[in-house]
């Protein structure tokens, strides 16, 4: 296939376009400036503080951040999807098929309800996510079936059980101030990322993509299937169980962060092997750009086109859905 | 290429599905690279069992499987890949890999886990490739080729995995007729090579075909194996398969065949 031999162009033009959105989501906004007053502000914010302390603050404080934040996540919901799916070797998997998001939203909920900082509120996520993706996990362990299927299953059980625990917490939770945040919670936004947060999760996004890029290989082998795997001498359950986790503590420290954002794990994935094929040494890279860029196009839109900020999963989700239905009809004879 | 030398053995080999269904009892057996084995046997006697219990994808109750000496089980899975290479049934991969691609993970069990294939890897594919005669395909998508030519893919894989046992799970099944005798050609060049094929198959003509050793497993679970021209004889198949059968010496061929009289 002619598309393979042009992964370099896709990178060198994923980057470039990464850097120009960046450049635009930096002046565009409530306060819009040119790209060179921007400049300016960066320069002199370097030699130790300028003129304009407005604009200096605008940037640093609100929107680099939130550019960095909106990057990261969506790179790293995109290599989780695409992990997952080689790993469940579905393409309509996606990162919350074990519950991590399910289990998130009861997190955050929960400490919404019982009140404390955002901060309090990302660490509950982050570890209700995580305890819903152990569950997940465990339950096949325990009927000793370690097949793919029976993992999907009880990702099924696990979803539906946390939902519902969601739907409890709304219930109970004060309908004029904790429902609301609980319902913007799940719309998912970067508005409130901050450097410091950034930071906090920037360690679990960094090294869990050197870990998933480094096993890339692996995952095609493991994506033919377990007996093709084995009869290669491969290490089944070592990289399944390793690549599961990375995915989602990975996806964990994304969803704390940012709520529930829909659709860029699944969606992604598929525009990543449209562009260089399946092999995912080069899908893997491709993706997480693409999630980025995805991303912080999305966000921008969010903040700029109308006076209140539109929630990100409404935009994931309008624009995604299309996309993936495109995505399918173009495809339609290799589905069956 | 290297010579290859090694030996795959059974002893006293036991696996049973449940009390009742018991797929091999005592089994012993002696394979060597340079040989072609079929397995033969009925439906559901539990060829591909045996042949699955040799690639260590499923294990036996009682008895080893030894790989040149030693114990199957505890030799590391990738030491075992190096010497034996697998060629299953038929794979409906969930992605769109090219040929290359799919052939290249052949060389899994000489790369370190966090490595991946480098240009010296994709030469040893594209030299598989071009051994089993299908250069054309060789950036073609896997899942765009015909069942004869993914049997093909397969065992171009296999041979990028550079092993002294091939392993085939009824390498003729979704295979049309020419397809069939082009694979068995094959394999015995394989043979040749000094490659070691055993291979399941429900045609015992294949096994007269290719003059080499049979292993027929009954369902008993008892396993007969020796030369197919000494054991493969009329009265054995007709038992063995519960329908007439008749094996004659046809001088056009120059050889015996198996087939079915008149009804």
């Amino acid at each position: 296939m002619q598309t393979f031999r042009s992964y370099k162009a896709v990178i060198i033009f994923l980057i470039v376009a990464t850097l120009g959105a960046a450049v635009i989501a930096l002046c565009v906004g409530r306060f819009s400036f040119v790209p060179s007053e921007a400049f300016r502000a960066i320069v002199d914010h370097f030699r130790g503080g300028g003129e304009n302390e407005a604009m200096e603050n605008v940037i640093f404080v609100l929107r680099l951040p939130r550019i960095f934040g909106a990057i990261l996540i969506g790179a790293c919901l995109a290599l989780s999807g695409a992990v997952y799916q080689s790993v469940f070797r579905n393409p309509l998997v996606s990162p919350d098929i074990l519950g991590v998001s399910s289990g998130a939203s009861v997190g955050a909920a929960l400490s919404i309800i019982v009140g404390g900082s955002i901060f309090f509120r990302q660490i509950s996520a982050f570890a209700v996510g995580l305890l819903a993706v152990t569950i997940s996990v465990a339950i096949p362990k325990i009927m000793k079936n370690s097949s793919t299927l029976m993992l999907v299953l009880s990702g099924t059980i696990v979803n539906g059980f946390m939902s519902s625990l969601c739907t409890l917490l709304k219930f109970v939770a004060d309908e004029e101030t904790q429902l609301s945040t609980i319902i913007y919670w799940q719309m998912g936004s970067v508005a409130s990322v901050k450097t410091d947060t950034l930071l906090a999760v920037l360690p679990v996004f960094v090294g869990g993509a050197v870990i998933l890029l480094l096993l890339s290989w692996q995952l095609n082998i493991i994506s033919f299937g377990e007996s093709e795997a084995r009869t290669l001498g491969v290490n089944l359950k070592v990289i399944r169980t390793l690549t599961i986790a990375v995915a989602s503590m990975m996806t964990a420290s994304a969803v704390c962060i940012s709520g529930t954002i829909g659709w860029i794990g699944l969606v992604i994935p598929h525009l990543g092997r449209l562009l260089v094929g399946s092999d995912n040494t080069k899908m893997l890279p491709c993706a997480m750009l693409m999630g980025g860029l995805f991303l912080l196009l999305i966000d921008t839109v969010a903040r700029t086109a109308t006076a209140l900020e539109i929630p990100l999963s409404i935009l994931t989700g309008v624009i995604g859905a299309p996309i993936y239905a495109w995505l399918l009809w173009k495809q339609k004879a290799k589905v069956t | 290429m290297a010579a290859r030398n090694s030996n795959l053995q059974g002893v006293d080999l036991c696996f049973s599905y449940t009390k009742e269904r018991v797929i091999l009892k005592d089994v012993n057996f002696t394979f060597r690279s340079g040989e072609v084995v079929c397995i033969l046997g009925p439906n559901g006697a539990g060829k591909t069992t045996l042949l699955n219990c040799m690639a260590n994808l499923a294990r036996v109750d009682s008895g080893e499987i030894l790989l040149n000496g030693e114990n199957i089980v505890k030799i590391p899975p990738r030491k075992v890949a190096r010497l034996i290479g697998f060629v299953p049934q038929l794979i409906v991969p969930s992605f769109d890999f090219t040929v290359l691609d799919y052939v290249v993970t052949g060389c899994a069990p000489h790369l370190g886990i966090l490595s991946r294939p480098k240009e010296e890897h994709y030469d040893i594919a594209r030299e598989a490739i071009a051994r089993m005669g299908i250069d054309k395909l060789t950036d073609k998508s896997y899942s765009q080729i015909s069942g004869g030519e993914r049997q093909q893919v397969s065992i171009a894989r296999a041979l990028a995995q550079r092993p002294d046992f091939i392993l085939m799970d009824e390498p003729t099944a979704h295979l049309d007729y020419g397809n069939q005798i082009k694979v068995l050609e094959t394999i015995g060049s394989l043979k040749e090579e000094g490659f070691g094929v055993i291979l399941t198959t429900h045609n015992p003509d294949h096994a007269l075909l290719l003059q080499d050793k049979v292993a027929i497993l009954d369902r008993q679970g008892v396993l007969t194996s020796g030369l197919s021209t000494d054991v493969l004889e009329s009265a054995f198949l007709t038992a063995l398969y519960g329908t007439p059968l008749k094996v004659v010496y046809e001088e056009k061929l120059g050889r015996k065949v198996c087939a079915a009289p008149q009804f």
